[in-house]
């Protein structure tokens, strides 16, 4: 009690101060635990901390980055024994074990600051049960990625509906290559299917209301998904033996030409042009429409900083988050040259790589239906780990649809119960 | 002992030879008490308990143990698949017996020879893994590409294949289990008495009777020891599925230490009664061979006495 109602007080004197950001005299140690551990994005990380540093001289900033995979186990024990006063995390369901266990500070009193008014379009996916428990820094867009020029060679335009889709697909394969490569060795590209075949057919509100609980998987709604991605699968679009690869091993067979597109995050373009190919060769579209009475819903994961309960250093953590979300420092660690990503802020300027122009375009004209945080972190924990595995078997075997479907409609039952 | 004691020596002196062992073994007691023995009762406290780990645990009885064994698909992958493991695993011992028979010779370079042969214990563990998951690629693989050439073409590569992928892991795990029997059976040849062989060559036994009716029973200890370690080897097959398959596809290769690693600590995890209640389930199963060998060998201590 005493605690809240310390943090109460230091979140008001915060509200008084923010308005001038700079100005505050922020002192202490500000502990930062950051899983950016990628080259370019630790890069971004550790540019921010000093920066910080710089600007409040009697505040010393504490930057400690963790492998990016291994902070998913790692921040249960970070956020328990001795927590630092900021980390990163993801946004939507995500933060639920975190949120019910009352680890991570509700940050509702930040959001009221006039300052996270260009943060408004993100904050939905920050709340739960009614308060907000972070702040997102990026967020990037899902799409299909595909060769230009083999497309050129084929006399093939961008498909917008599933009919082009599919007769694409088809000249595709006819002139030898496959439509799509896919790595589904550890499952969650298979996520990205699923979610967009699944928003697109039966639209943003029915997949979330099946991320909820709230629908059967044994709806014949579903089934309808599943029956449009067989149609791909029969008509073998996908990449054989892609269970056996990981989204990088995948990749190759677009970059040799054996495969021609791949639905990835906006992430992969560094890696392609790591593999040779040029602006010129590589292309981006929007996944196509299925049902024309559905707006397009879009994947464009969050990646967030989040304030752990146990923050010894309140005041300055919520001024490095503010710091994070503003609009200067938004265009700077999004640009081109950083992390190369879309920025959350309405009033930062988007960098003017070709991918991230038209992933920018598309999210903001383009995606009525609604914003996906992607299949892991829209569904909870258990049901999206037997679902993935549900869909990989579906990719390989699409004859056992009806058994897969029982087993995750009996996992529905007990994980939302 | 002596008839008179001396009345005032201490109670420490008296019984000095009967507190003095208990007293080294202390400090061994205590540490294993505390991290083997208690951990076992804290499994079974947690095992009825739904907990993520973090919050409040809430009772539930016997409900993990009923989902668990009522037909739960992915114990019953696992626990099949943990058979699997046991019978193949066991194939380690002949296959180890067979090379050190082999490089039980006095020829030149022998040593670098065994050494070769015991390479791959030494390395560790996903490291094979991660050799034989490039060996078993689909299409660049050299398991493929041999396989193709006899025009065998397994869907989805060997790991890609829920039919193969389990004994594709197998086969990657005797690798280094049959060089650590094979170094058992070498040590233990060893100690084969030459007299006896010299006796039974007289008598006229050569070839396989010599093996085995003169040079196996006398390679008893060694076959004890090597059943005990490819037993709990094959128990313990966790890095192999996490490095080769993790799990995949489709769950088919998973065993009760990975699906426990996968429930309470992994990703999607934190499950921690459920993931329990199979580390209970799995420590009943070895309890089963830890019971066989603790018997065995309280036998053979009692008719060496």
């Amino acid at each position: 009690m005493h605690s809240m109602l310390k943090a109460t007080c230091a979140s008001l004197a915060l509200g008084v101060a923010a308005t001038s950001v700079s100005a505050q005299d922020l002192t202490g140690t500000l502990r930062i635990v950051s899983d950016m551990s990628n080259p370019a994005p630790r890069a971004v990380m550790e540019g921010m901390a000093a920066d910080f540093d710089a600007l409040h001289p009697d505040l010393t900033v504490e930057l400690e980055i963790v492998d990016r995979e291994a902070w998913k186990t790692q921040i249960r024990n970070a956020l328990t024994a001795n927590a630092p006063d900021v980390v990163n995390w993801y946004a939507a369901t995500r933060m639920t074990p975190y949120v019910d266990a009352g680890l991570f500070m509700d940050i509702s009193d930040l959001w009221d600051d006039p300052a996270m008014a260009g943060l408004a379009s993100t904050k939905g996916a920050m709340t739960l049960d009614g308060a907000q428990w972070g702040v997102p820094y990026t967020y990037y867009q899902w799409g299909v990625y595909y060769r230009k020029d083999i497309f050129e060679e084929l006399g093939l335009s961008e498909p917008t509906t599933w009919d082009e889709e599919i007769a694409n697909c088809q000249a595709i394969i006819d002139s030898g290559r496959k439509c799509y490569t896919i790595g589904s060795k550890f499952l969650w590209t298979a996520g990205g299917w699923f979610d967009y075949i699944n928003s697109r057919t039966n639209g943003y509100e029915f997949h979330i209301q099946l991320a909820n609980g709230e629908v059967e998987w044994t709806d014949e709604r579903v089934r309808e998904t599943f029956a449009n991605w067989r149609q791909l699968i029969d008509m073998g679009a996908f990449i054989e033996d892609h269970q056996s690869y990981s989204w990088q091993e995948a990749m190759p067979f677009m970059v040799d030409g054996e495969a021609t597109a791949y639905l990835m995050g906006n992430f992969s373009v560094a890696a392609f042009r790591d593999g040779g190919l040029t602006d010129d060769q590589l292309d981006f579209y929007q996944f196509p429409q299925i049902n024309p009475d559905v707006a397009p819903a879009e994947d464009a994961p969050t990646d967030t900083f989040h304030i752990p309960s146990g923050a010894q250093n309140v005041e300055a953590a919520k001024a490095f988050l503010l710091y994070v979300t503003s609009p200067d420092v938004q265009s700077a660690i999004n640009g081109g040259d950083a992390l190369g990503q879309l920025p959350v802020n309405a009033a930062a300027s988007v960098s003017d790589d070709k991918f991230i122009q038209e992933g920018f375009d598309m999210l903001s004209n383009n995606a009525g239906g609604g914003i996906m945080q992607f299949f892991d972190r829209d569904f909870p924990a258990e049901m999206a780990s037997v679902g993935m595995e549900g869909l990989q078997e579906f990719m390989v075997f699409p004859d056992n649809l009806d058994d897969i479907l029982e087993r995750l409609e009996e996992t529905r039952q007990r994980v939302y119960e | 002992m002596a008839t008179a004691t001396t009345p005032n020596r201490s109670w420490y002196k008296r019984n000095e030879i009967a507190v003095t062992p208990w007293l080294f073994l202390l400090p061994g007691v205590i540490f294993f008490a505390l991290y083997v023995i208690f951990p076992i009762f804290q499994s079974f406290w947690i095992s009825f308990h739904e907990w993520d780990g973090l919050g409040e645990k809430t009772w539930v009885g016997t409900a993990n143990y009923e989902r668990l064994l009522g037909g739960d698909r992915k114990f019953e992958t696992s626990f099949w698949n943990n058979i699997k493991w046991l019978v193949l695993y066991l194939l380690a011992i002949p296959m180890g017996l067979f090379i050190s028979l082999f490089l039980n010779q006095k020829v030149f370079g022998i040593r670098l020879y065994k050494s070769m042969f015991f390479f791959p214990f030494v390395i560790s563990q996903v490291v094979v893994g991660l050799v034989f998951s490039w060996f078993y690629l689909p299409n660049d693989g050299l398991f493929d590409v041999i396989t193709g050439l006899v025009g065998i073409d397994i869907r989805g590569g060997v790991l890609g294949n829920p039919d193969t992928a389990t004994y594709g892991i197998i086969a990657a795990g005797l690798w280094p289990q049959t060089a650590y029997c094979m170094i058992l059976y070498l040590t233990g040849l060893n100690a084969v008495d030459p007299e006896q062989v010299e006796a039974a060559r007289l008598d006229g036994a050569k070839g396989h009777k010599m093996l085995w009716y003169v040079i196996i029973p006398q390679l008893k200890p060694a076959t004890f020891i090597a059943f005990v370690v490819t037993i709990i080897g094959a128990l313990r097959s966790f890095d192999f599925i996490a490095v080769m398959t993790n799990g995949g596809p489709f769950g088919s290769t998973r065993v009760l230490s990975f699906y426990m690693f996968e429930e309470s600590l992994s990703e999607f995890g934190f499950r921690m009664g459920y993931g329990a209640a199979i580390a209970v389930v799995l420590f009943f199963i070895m309890l089963i061979f830890i019971t066989y060998f603790l018997w065995s060998m309280y036998q053979d201590e009692k008719g060496a006495r």
